[in-house]
């Protein structure tokens, strides 16, 4: 994985709650035996006018004009905002490698589903819980004539806005090391392989069963 | 130690070492794998040039992309074919089991792990789908996992995992005749919102649910995603165990014993501590329909579309507008004037042969109405399709109109080719009403299995105790 390094970027205010991974990444695209190629299709029903289907080439479809992510002053955004409950339903990883896949490193809501929340932090992506009055202020500030920029510092967590004002956030400290030294899970566990044998030698004894 | 609830208990027995911070490393004794979210685990290992930890600890079965009609013929479409043989080679490669396509007990995943006994109380269970949770019926310690951590277990039988905080769902008493499982969740999640689990493990206690068949405790832990629960659990009981006895991977004999031993352990100690209780009320739960795109916009059949404008929270009275207009209904339309174009009977939540046999009293006698363009049945395995021919069912239903499928997910989230067209409406036993979920533009009314068969019978929702 790569580590995570702070930067700036653009706040692209997606004003939904509930947004599900199925709209984040519709099923006809987690076909693919790949994990990279997603991003053109993210939240493909809402961006585009027709039916998406898999190998298309994405530069010739529609795009639906009324969809955030198609309004220009939101292009090359790399931070996405959302409301309550981002990342529900399915537990496709697709759903973090599309977000990716277009650019997003940075995701902002009051609440995120659990499984989602831990598939982005395996890619490299970091999502940040706020207060919902600091959502709704966020959301504000975005949808103004001019894009928003943030900066996200990781190493100090807090995000920085062009007004000076400074939002502190919480991260798991495990988590946080991990993208900040951009780390692979399997690696870190497979140092305890000696625990592992123990600990299944053990319930061997106890519970037989569990390995007839 | 002190008193603890289940989840403490399955979570202190699987614990293999703490991290200085406090994440656990959790030991997995089982996972279920299907085609969808596994290429890129495997193609992981591969490149690492990793082995699986316990080959045998792991058991692969294709259901989201197989066709559910005239499977001699194999998978037309090549995208969903190249998935599933994907599979195919990567199991073979790596030595896991896999019940193939054509395999008699070939079904969807979380219908055949406690079939096949693979499901076992007391055990830690994932699978790369977020409906594991249903695994949690049998007193399992089971989630949905996404394919980072698929890779992770294949290669370590281990996850990095932090406690969850505990909730406890109580059904204050039994629910009247006629109310089902489903009926059951769809009210809780109604009650406590899609979000209302979030970062919590729920246990589900009370009359009305030890009152359920293990099929029916299944439907119940099957949504506990969509209350947003990282896991649902019920607590074992006699039901629990003779349900095991007997199943082609469950231990036998002496060993069966020993293991009940343990098994009736797994229960919630009287005065443990949850994080947060909800008490719910059995008697007020009548036969539900979803009316939007998320789960939780749920109604009892004798009640009407609720109107936005009545909703003081202005984020919720939004997300109700919205639905409203992806499902093309006004607020105030009584529930039962509601006509679906297809009805859907299957998926992982009500495709076991309890819910068939619910879905064939309702149909046995009658017709599918002129309205239902199409009605599907498709059982959660070949095994549940196998028992309900040796029962009839399967005629029931086609005497009335309704087609008999094979088994696999099917349009639960139509991977495969049974879909919705663009606007049509369905009554469906499956477990999600999110937009496009049953194909793109597609409008999902989640019911239970009678509630299903009711609407299919007479073109319209309907209280199915009255018919
Ligand atoms: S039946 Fe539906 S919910 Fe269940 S595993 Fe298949 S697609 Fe997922």
């Amino acid at each position: 994985m790569e580590p995570f390094v702070n930067f700036a970027g653009i706040v692209c205010p997606l004003d939904r709650a509930n947004v599900d991974t199925d709209a984040i990444i519709p099923k006809q695209f987690l076909k693919s035996i790949k994990r990279t190629g997603f991003g053109p299709n993210l939240f493909d029903e809402w961006r585009y006018l027709d039916r998406g289907e898999p190998d298309q080439d994405c530069r010739q479809r529609p795009l639906n004009p009324d969809f955030v992510l198609n309004d220009p002053r939101y292009a090359g955004a790399s931070i996405l905002l959302a409301r309550e409950n981002f990342g529900c339903g399915s537990s496709r990883e697709h759903a973090p490698w599309a977000l990716m896949g277009q650019g997003f490193r940075v995701l902002i809501a009051p609440s995120f589903a659990d499984i989602f929340f831990n598939n982005c932090f395996k890619n490299g992506i970091l999502p940040i819980r706020l207060s919902g009055d600091l959502v709704d202020d966020l959301f504000k500030l975005a949808g103004g004539p001019e894009a928003l920029r943030i900066a996200v510092d990781l190493v100090a967590q807090t995000l920085h806005l062009p007004t000076g004002r400074t939002i502190p956030f919480e991260v798991d400290a495990f988590r946080r090391h991990c993208l900040l030294e951009g780390l692979d899970d399997i690696s870190l566990t497979l140092q305890h392989v000696e625990a592992i044998r123990a600990y299944e030698a053990r319930r061997l004894a106890e519970a037989p069963w569990l390995f007839a | 130690m002190g008193a603890r609830t289940l989840y403490d208990k399955l979570w202190d027995e699987h614990v293999v070492r703490y991290d200085d911070n406090g994440t656990a490393l959790l030991y997995i004794d089982r996972q279920l794998v299907h085609e969808v979210t596994s290429p890129q685990a495997f193609e992981g290992l591969r490149l690492a040039g990793r082995k699986p930890w316990r080959a045998a600890a792991n058991l692969a079965v294709p259901d989201h992309n197989v066709p559910t009609i005239e499977r001699a013929l194999g998978i037309v479409d090549p995208v969903s074919r190249l998935q599933v043989e994907t599979l195919d080679a990567n199991c073979a490669e790596f030595g896991i089991t896999e019940l193939r396509m054509g395999d008699p007990r070939q079904g969807i995943v979380h219908v055949i792990g406690p079939e096949q006994g693979f499901t076992l109380p007391g055990m830690t269970i994932v699978c790369g789908d977020s409906h594991t949770a249903t695994h949690g019926a049998l007193g399992a310690l089971a989630f949905g996992i996404g394919t980072s951590e698929v890779e992770h277990v294949l290669a370590t039988q281990c996850l990095l995992q932090r406690k969850s905080k505990t909730m406890l769902v109580e059904l204050d008493g039994p629910v009247a005749p006629g109310v089902s499982a489903k009926d059951i969740v769809l009210a809780i999640i109604g009650q406590i919102g899609t979000a209302g689990g979030t970062d919590h493990v729920i246990e589900f206690a009370g009359e009305a649910i030890r009152d359920l068949t293990m099929e029916g405790r299944m439907t119940v832990c099957n949504m506990a995603i969509e209350a947003g629960a990282r896991a649902g659990l019920i607590a074992v009981d006699q039901k629990t165990i003779d349900y095991v006895r007997g199943r082609p991977y469950a231990p036998s004999e002496a060993l069966f014993e020993q293991a009940a031993a343990h098994w009736r352990t797994l229960v919630s100690d009287p005065g443990a501590h949850f994080d947060r209780v909800v008490t719910v009320s059995a008697a007020s739960i009548r036969p539900q329909v979803s009316w939007g795109t998320s789960p939780e916009m749920v109604v009892p059949v004798d009640a009407r579309v609720p109107d936005p404008a009545a909703e003081p929270d202005p984020v919720k009275a939004a997300g109700m507008r919205l639905a409203l207009e992806y499902m093309g209904l006004t607020a105030g339309t009584p529930i039962t004037e509601i006509r679906p174009d297809k009805v859907f009977i299957g998926s992982c939540t009500n495709g076991r042969i309890e819910d068939l046999r619910a879905a064939a009293a309702v149909a046995k006698g009658r017709r599918v109405a002129e309205g239902i363009r199409q009605a599907l049945v498709v059982p959660g395995s070949g095994l549940v399709k196998a028992q309900a021919e040796a029962e009839g069912l399967d005629k029931i239903f086609i005497e009335a109109g309704f087609e008999w499928r094979d088994p696999g997910c099917s349009m639960c989230l139509a991977m495969n080719a049974d879909r919705l067209e663009p606007g049509e409406r369905c009554a469906s036993t499956s477990n999600r009403n999110f937009e496009g979920r049953q194909g793109p533009r597609g409008r999902t009314h989640l019911v239970s299995p009678a509630m299903a068969a009711a609407a299919a019978v007479t073109g319209h929702f309907v209280d199915v105790r009255g018919l």
